[in-house]
């Protein structure tokens, strides 16, 4: 036994250092990271390349919610497609609606309504949406909501760890399905697609696409200082707590099932969020966006970022998103496997992601370095 | 029915037919410091398992001052919780990833409103920087606590105890593994908490040394139920325990400070002595 310091002997104060760099660390890196994004990769990139960006950013904002929700909460999270697909499809009906009505016929349905529909009256679900406010609204609050009623009951079972991601599984996939089957009013498989306008603005206009692609740019940028708010906040703190011990929490007085929902329904709400951009920004929302393999996909680029650090999991998913664009195309097929791949060799050799390996390497010269001196 | 402090009645826990805790009564008045002692076995954790809602259990537990105990028994754990009833754990458990600070600011903050919690923590607030200097781990605030070492997790527990401000403290084997110096000061620590005549505290304990030392009265439990219950004196002397410990009555011993209840090795290796347990 190592011997302690009674806890009657009083302590020598400590004096925490804070030097100029640690402190001007967090503010510095969110400057740089404006910089890139709004000043120098406008600039540098062609229309062509800064659309490609716009989608992996909005990739990125997902991750940003799977950084709390599994970096910090624990919670693998692995059908935030749902989510994403919510806010997608919700912006998406939105833009149908409101270019049926840029036709000037009066009562017109969305084109691909009129190609497979059986010419009926619109389907009384979708009215609400041609609201530009409340499609706005619904983009983000529905998927809050309904993170809201799904976690309210999963967390209150005590559904953790690998249970919880099998059900997230499954939920990715039955909506994919559900959304496949219903081609009558979601577009089916092909999804919901050749958008106009978007608000007013003509879509096919490249200094439109300019201005949606600064829109996720500074949205991407928002969701991170709100990330870095909570990650610092008290309840940030909890959230740690709450995943390494669950049930010491409880006895504090605390329910862990709202500590855990509150990231989950937050993180839905960015997964949301990131589905309504992508868009106007790609053009598309579809089934095969929003379902498992996609769904893992929002995960793996935070997996090798490192999960519990907010840069990490941004820069991993832009990181993968490239990675895939680019090499699906040279290797189609051999994509799908890579990705489990980096999965798998993320999560077991690199927990902590490429974020962390500095303060791997440096572990392991020591222990080496202490293994020559023996 | 419900008087001060802790009143448990008829307590029953029963794991798949086995009966763990077979209808326990107690009474634990505040101010008291109470040692649980017993065999390994005898269901010393369950009971407080049960007193803080982490298993199912019959019976009656009340806890409350000026005879207005609230009823516990069905209640789940955070609600207990809430009611100033806290405990510790057997093998420390802390929030090994958060530094000291954290774990006992964490501690303090189950009344914590929304905009609180989504706010930093800025300095220490003053429960949590005197359970620093109670448990004396005020130089290692800032160090995680999976770096402590056992005896200073134990005293972060206690620490987090005294931030909830707990009513009733239940410890559950607080220096096992220490060394003498640590029990000696965990001992002190615990002795001025219960000081405070609004606190109860409970304490499970192997180590005879320690309970001669620091309790103030004594339960025994023995397969379930209550043995003997007394000052540490009357249950030395009570031969129901010494068999219960010895398995024969090692007669030779009388009851000053010769050891007439043994260490807990010993306590561990007991033959299945099938004492009459009777209800104090
Ligand atoms: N969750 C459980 N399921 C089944 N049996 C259990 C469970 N928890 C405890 N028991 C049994 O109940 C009995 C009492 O256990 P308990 O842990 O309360 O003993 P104890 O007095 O704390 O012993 P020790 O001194 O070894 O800590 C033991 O026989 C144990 O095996
Ligand atoms: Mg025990």
């Amino acid at each position: 036994m190592t011997t302690t310091s009674a806890p009657t002997t009083p302590a020598p104060e400590v004096t925490k250092a804070t030097s100029p760099l640690t402190r001007f660390r967090v503010p510095g890196g969110f400057a740089l990271g404006a910089v890139l994004l709004l000043g120098i990769a406008p600039l540098a990139l062609t229309d062509f390349r800064l659309a490609l960006l716009a989608k992996y950013l909005c990739w990125a904002m997902v991750a940003v919610g799977v950084s709390l929700a599994w970096g910090r909460g624990g919670l693998l999270v692995l059908g935030q497609g749902v989510f994403f697909g919510l806010g997608g499809y919700a912006m998406a009906m939105h833009l149908k609606l409101a270019d049926a009505a840029d036709t000037g016929i009066p009562g017109a349905l969305p084109d691909f309504m009129q190609l497979y529909g059986t010419g009926e009256a619109l389907p009384w679900w979708w009215k609400p949406f041609g609201n530009p406010a409340f499609a706005l609204a619904a983009t983000v609050l529905l998927p809050m909501a309904v993170a809201a009623v799904l976690g309210f009951f999963v967390f209150r079972r005590r559904v953790r760890g690998a249970y919880f991601a099998i059900l997230s599984q499954a939920l990715a996939a039955a909506l994919a399905i559900w959304l496949v089957g219903q081609q009558a009013t979601t577009g089916g498989t092909n999804g919901l697609t050749d958008f106009q306008g978007f608000f007013g603005y003509d879509l096919d206009d490249p200094a439109n696409q300019r201005t949606v692609y600064f829109v996720i740019a500074v949205s991407l940028l928002l969701l991170m200082a709100a990330a870095r708010q909570l990650f610092v906040s008290r309840y940030g703190e909890l959230l740690i707590a709450v995943r390494d011990s669950e049930e010491r929490v409880r006895f504090l007085g605390y329910d862990p099932a709202n500590v855990k929902l509150v990231a989950y329904v937050v993180a839905a709400g960015m997964a949301g969020l990131a589905g309504a951009l992508f868009v106007p920004a790609v053009g598309i929302i579809s089934p095969a966006l929003i379902g498992v393999v996609p769904s893992i996909g929002f995960v793996i680029g935070a997996a090798v970022g490192g999960r519990a650090s907010l840069v990490g999991a941004v820069l991993g998913a832009i990181a993968v998103a490239w990675a895939q664009s680019t090499l699906s195309d040279a290797f189609p097929g051999a994509w799908t496997y890579l990705q489990g791949l980096l999965f798998v060799v993320a999560v077991g050799f690199l927990p902590g992601g490429l974020a962390s390996l500095g303060a791997v390497i440096r572990r392991n010269r020591i222990r080496t370095r202490s293994g020559e001196a023996a | 029915m419900s008087g001060e402090g802790l009143t448990i009645r008829g307590l029953r826990v029963s794991f798949d037919g086995y009966t763990a805790v077979d209808g326990v009564d107690l009474d634990v008045r505040p101010g008291d410091l109470r040692f649980l002692i017993g065999p390994n076995g005898a269901g010393k954790t369950t009971l407080v398992d049960a007193v803080t809602g982490l298993v199912k259990a019959t019976g009656s537990v009340r806890f409350g001052t000026n005879g207005d105990g609230t009823e516990l028994i069905g209640k789940p754990v955070h609600k207990i919780a809430r009611l100033g009833i806290g405990r510790t754990f057997q093998t420390a458990t802390v929030f090994e990833e958060l530094t000291v600070l954290q774990n006992l600011d964490i501690a303090a903050g189950a009344g914590r409103g929304p905009l609180t919690m989504l706010r930093r923590r800025k300095g220490i607030p003053q429960p949590v920087a005197e359970a620093l200097e109670t448990t004396g781990l005020t130089a290692l605030r800032d160090r995680p606590a999976g770096v402590l070492a056992h005896g200073q997790k134990q005293w972060l527990e206690i620490g987090m105890l005294l931030v909830q401000d707990v009513r009733l403290l239940l410890l559950d084997e607080p220096v096992a593994g220490m060394s003498h110096e640590e029990r000696e000061s965990t001992g002190e620590l615990l002795r001025r908490v219960s000081e405070d005549s609004t606190r109860t505290v409970v304490v499970i304990e192997h180590d005879m040394d320690f309970m001669r030392s620091f309790a103030r009265s004594v339960t025994v439990l023995h397969a379930g139920k209550v043995l003997s219950e007394g000052t540490v004196a009357q249950v030395q002397a009570d031969p129901k325990v010494q068999e219960v410990y010895l398995g024969r009555a090692r007669a030779e011993e009388s009851a000053d400070a010769a050891p007439a209840v043994p260490s807990p090795a010993t306590g561990e290796a007991t033959p299945t002595t099938t004492a009459s347990a009777q209800e104090a």
